[in-house]
């Protein structure tokens, strides 16, 4: 008996050393793939200097509208709406980095919740008091909003630039503007002070380490964002009736087709590893897949990524005119992401043994 | 041969080891109940979904609201009264009704291992694990009997060995053996293992855990039966299932497998167990050793028939596949229930189209609108699941106004290590069929081939 206790003693120590939650150190070993080292890239050369351009743009963003609502003019509108546009293509290059600070901020959905609420945005304006830090407003600020109170106003400039002799309009463009600024700094400090080690130290195989836990947004922003909510739902892949209103950038002329190469763009590099606006590759899904042998999948998953791309050179440049008058081939473009979903959420993600529910319950 | 079987149902043993039993097995169950709720698995996976999914002829069985948690309560409260054996018979009947309950209410939450807690509990309605050592035994001498049955003790024993022996049979298999999947697959994703972090990025790591594992659940029954072999068979227990316990999120069932198979040793060592805890809670623990033979009841043969058909059905049922086409990991078709643990690495990914057959509108359905995603997870690649959330949509959106409806999948399925797969017919309007035992036509071939059982 006195053994048996020893034995059981033994043995419900080692339970404890081992199933404790340790975060553990980066392998360095030759023959096994350097996660830490592929964090590394993704916040190093992808994820931070992307905010940080980011970052930029809607400083800039901020000041061209404290410029405009200072002088309300038609070269002022255009200048604003030149930096709107660029920055919200840059926008697509941060969106899916829904991690850390922007995570916890709702980030993404107060800068990018569409389609905007138009009624209650004016009625917003005209009421003069407006709180939007509250998460009920998520669907009034943002670019959306910007894009309807720079493009949706009027017919003309001349138009959208009378509008702006009142000054609830002023306000309520600049609160947007500044809002959107300083979310981003927020985001872009919390980068540039402690979270890219925490990012990168997290190395853990567990649901709340680094690697599992944003390969699980990857796969989100993917499916969710860029597949549904940039083609799926102006193209009613999800009701069976096309909907003009939930096109992204909806009051602009020609950006939404723009705005949805760039995500899709930023979504492609990123499996490739690719530093932000250079050329240079380093350590992500495609070399992952390739340490486990799993060449084969890297290639599909580069070559769809091809057929989408090549696929959206049918599309008009403004979705809305394209659900509009060829719904067709939106929802060819929806089919061709939907093969690239299978093979991230699928197959990539079985060959990296993530798990990709967020239940934490027990298996067999 | 006849007299040499009714020679072993007159023979008796000591009632220690089915006592020891009793208390292990309550006190597992009582902390498992415990953990569940501090897991906040109730909510999550009985509260919060919309949609359950049910096993086919059990669809009456559903959650009850905020009333789970009150079955949750009466579950852990019958399952500390079997512990201390205080009303055992009232006590394991309603753990075995309410705990079976639980399971039967989603499927979505399937484990080898809580079908195995269900009929375990379901064989000790019939053992007199209150004989020993319990409170019914103190507060009623009549009740108390330091023997019991061999065949008692015996069938907990068969029990365990068959739930061994038949995992280690499922292991004879081709992915298992010859490709070392899954493990293949699960091991290197354990890098940051203490110690043995680098050692699961060898490649020959997951061979040696492969053969190993079915090596040790095909002898590891016999083992622990022959007496020379035992205690080193029991030490394997141990590293066996803590090892599973470190590399998978595997909850409770180590332990209750470890404290299970004490129940191979020899009463001198549950002695010695119920010596030390009569110490640390003061208990006469003569007073039970008072070497009285368990009465022979009058539902005695009943008891045993009831047993034995119990064995049988146990014996025959991971058997059923073989009456389905195509291969048992692919189609899953008679694959639950039959001991198949750690054996596939699968995942699958399904949409469903909605046709409103009249207007010839289609739209696609986020399954997210309708499902956890736990559920979507295991919905996405068992055939039985697709078909009933099929049928789900279909009345969803009858009830929203569409009168023709027509609900197709497009799904793909992953097993293993193998490149995605379409899985069930794209063109297939799964209205169509109903849930049955009956082979569903509408899954796809695998295009590959498992050698084995």
């Amino acid at each position: 008996m006195k053994k048996f206790s020893r034995i059981l003693i033994v043995a419900s120590l080692i339970f404890t050393a081992c199933s404790s939650e340790d975060e553990g150190s980066g392998n360095s070993e030759v023959d096994t793939f350097d996660r830490g080292a592929m964090l590394e890239n993704w916040a190093d050369n992808i994820i931070v200097p992307s905010f940080d351009n980011f970052k930029s743009s809607t400083q800039q963003l901020e000041d061209l509208t404290i410029a405009f609502t200072s002088n309300p003019s038609e070269e002022n509108l255009v200048a604003l709406r030149s930096q709107f546009e660029s920055s919200y293509l840059n926008f697509q290059t941060v969106a899916m980095f829904d991690i850390g600070k922007a995570e916890e901020l709702n980030y993404r959905r107060f800068l990018n919740t569409y389609p905007l609420a138009t009624s209650e945005v004016e009625s917003k304006i005209a009421g003069g008091s407006y709180n939007l830090e509250l998460p009920s407003s998520f669907t009034e600020q943002g670019f959306p909003a910007l894009d309807y109170l720079l493009n949706g106003l009027g017919e003309t400039d001349a138009e959208i630039v009378a509008k702006y002799s009142s000054e609830n309009y002023r306000n309520y463009l600049l609160d947007v503007s500044k809002r959107i600024n300083s979310l981003t700094t927020e985001v872009n400090s919390s980068w540039q002070a402690d979270y890219r080690d925490t990012f990168i130290s997290s190395t853990s195989s567990s649901s709340t380490g680094s690697v599992d836990k944003f390969t699980n947004k990857y796969i989100m922003y993917y499916e969710t964002f860029l597949r549904s909510g940039k083609i799926g739902y102006p193209a009613g892949a999800f009701t069976g009736t096309p909907s003009p209103i939930n096109v992204e950038a909806y009051y602009s002329a020609d950006l939404s087709k723009k705005l949805y190469l760039q995500s899709l763009k930023t979504t492609q590099d990123f499996f490739n590893g690719k530093y932000f606006n250079t050329s240079q590759t380093g350590k992500s899904y495609k070399q992952y897949l390739e340490f486990l042998e799993k060449g084969d999948l890297a290639n599909d998953i580069i070559s769809q990524f091809g057929t989408i791309n090549s696929q959206a050179t049918n599309l008009d440049d403004s979705f809305k005119s394209q659900v509009e008058t060829n719904n067709t081939l939106m929802l060819v473009a929806f089919d061709e992401l939907q093969k690239q979903v299978v093979l991230l959420k699928l197959d990539m993600v079985q060959a990296l043994s993530i798990s990709i529910n967020y239940v934490d319950s027990d298996g067999d | 041969m006849r007299r040499s079987i009714t020679k072993y149902f007159n023979s008796y043993t000591e009632a220690a080891p089915l006592a020891v039993f009793r208390i292990g097995f309550g006190i597992l169950m009582l902390a498992s109940i415990i953990r569940f709720y501090l897991n906040g698995w109730i909510e999550k996976l009985y509260i919060t979904p919309k949609f359950h999914f049910s096993y086919y002829g059990f669809e009456w069985v559903k959650p009850l609201g905020d009333f789970t948690y009150l079955l949750f309560i009466v579950c852990g409260s019958a399952a500390f009264f079997v512990a201390i054996g205080y009303k055992y018979r009232i006590a394991i009947i309603t753990f075995f009704l309410s705990f079976t309950y639980i399971e039967l209410m989603d499927k979505t939450t399937y484990l080898n291992h809580y079908y195995f807690i269900s009929i375990l509990s379901f064989l000790l309605i019939f053992l007199p694990a209150n004989a020993y050592f319990s409170l019914d035994a103190w507060k009623n001498s009549g009740k108390a009997f330091q023997k019991i049955p061999r065949w008692c003790i015996d069938s907990i024993k068969l029990l365990l060995a068959m739930v061994y022996f038949y995992a280690g049979l499922a292991k004879l298999n081709s992915d298992w053996l010859i490709n070392a999947m899954p493990l293949k697959i699960w091991l290197p994703s354990k890098y940051d293992l203490p110690f043995f972090g680098d050692l699961m990025q060898q490649e020959w790591v997951p061979y040696v855990f492969s053969w190993s594992g079915m090596l040790y659940d095909l002898l590891i029954p016999f083992l622990l039966l022959y007496k020379r072999t035992r205690f080193v068979a029991f030490l394997a227990v141990i590293v066996f299932h803590v090892l599973t316990r470190v590399l998978f999120p595997i909850g409770m069932f180590p332990y209750i497998m470890i404290i299970s198979a004490l129940i191979f040793f020899s009463p001198k060592v549950h002695h010695q167990i119920l010596n030390k805890i009569s110490l640390w809670f003061n208990i006469n623990k003569v007073k039970f050793d008072n070497n009285l033979l368990f009465n022979k009841s009058r539902n005695r043969k009943f008891k045993i028939s009831v047993v034995a058909i119990f064995f049988l059905v146990q014996l025959l049922f991971p058997w059923r596949y073989l009456l389905y086409p195509n291969e048992l990991f692919w189609t899953e078709e008679g694959f639950r229930f039959s001991w198949r643990v750690m054996l596939m690495e699968k995942a699958g990914y399904a949409e469903f189209k909605v046709v409103d057959a009249d207007s010839g509108k289609r739209f696609y359905v986020n399954n997210s609108d309708f499902l956890t995603p736990f559920q979507e997870k295991q919905m996405s690649f068992q055939p039985d699941f697709i078909l009933q959330y099929a049928h789900f949509l279909a009345d969803h959106f009858r009830k929203e106004g569409h009168s023709n409806i027509e609900v197709y999948v497009e799904s793909y399925v992953g097993l293993n290590g193998r490149k995605s797969k379409p899985y069930i017919s794209a063109d297939v309007n799964l209205l169509n069929f109903d849930d049955s035992f009956k082979h569903k036509t509408f899954i796809l071939p695998f295009y590959d081939e498992i050698k084995g059982l």
